[in-house]
């Protein structure tokens, strides 16, 4: 089962863990992207591209399910303002066993950070706004799985 | 057969163009997504600064990844954005 949301609202951890854990299995791996706290960031800008989002993470979730033996992957980014502590993006996978989940939930989050169509601009304190550029960290981290 | 293409634009891209899509008309000899590219760099100091260095860019054809080679084809819609940064 596949379970792909976008938009401006926060998730609940509780109950899309549960929500995993009802398609069957007994191991669960999440991962929880927060806007990180680094001295002096105002707000955080998240914009993305509507039309190709959706078909990205889909992308994403299908190859996870089809390279692991999963029952459930569900992907959830949120978009527009945040500010320091809050949800960013939502990774979970259910599968028998923890290696199944846990590599794929790594695999997810590398991917989607390499080709998920959004951008975050980031805005300071003293008000300096700047679109953040991709890392070369992120570039190798996605490019070490083989698909 | 007149052709043309939607070309949509996000983050820094968006923000400097100061448009967040345009329709442009494809002449003949404009096949490739690196033609569009040449185009719209030939089109003024504001463009230039943006087109003229593609390595710096990515673009999806009809929401797919495509580089400077991939044919436009009959695709409608042509996103043309920096590297994402989600997550």
């Amino acid at each position: 089962m596949i379970r792909i949301a976008v938009g401006p609202e926060d998730f609940d951890i509780a109950a899309e863990t549960r929500r995993v854990a009802g398609r069957g299995g007994g191991a669960i791996a999440s991962f929880i992207g927060q806007v990180r706290d680094d001295g002096n960031l105002a707000s955080l800008e998240l914009e993305h591209y509507p039309a190709m989002t959706g078909k990205a993470l889909t992308a994403i979730a299908e190859q996870a399910l089809s390279d692991w033996p999963l029952h459930a992957v569900t992907i959830i980014h949120r978009v527009g303002k945040l500010v320091v502590g809050d949800n960013i993006v939502l990774v979970l996978t259910g599968s028998d066993h923890r290696e199944a989940a846990m590599e794929s939930c790594s695999f997810v989050m590398d991917k989607l950070k390499t080709v998920a169509p959004f951008w975050k601009k980031e805005t300071r304190a003293d008000g300096a706004a700047k679109w953040i550029e991709e890392r070369q960290s992120d570039i190798e981290a996605a490019g070490k799985w083989k698909n | 057969m007149a052709r043309s293409l939607n070309i949509i634009y996000f983050a820094w891209v968006r923000e400097r163009l100061g448009i967040d899509q345009e329709e442009v008309a494809l002449a003949d000899g404009i096949e490739t997504i690196g033609d569009v590219v040449t185009l719209l760099a030939e089109r003024g100091a504001g463009y230039a600064d943006i087109f003229s260095d593609p390595g710096k860019l990515r673009f999806a054809l009809d929401q797919d990844y495509g580089i400077a080679a991939t044919p436009i084809g009959s695709a409608s819609e042509l996103a043309i954005f920096p590297p994402v940064t989600g997550g």
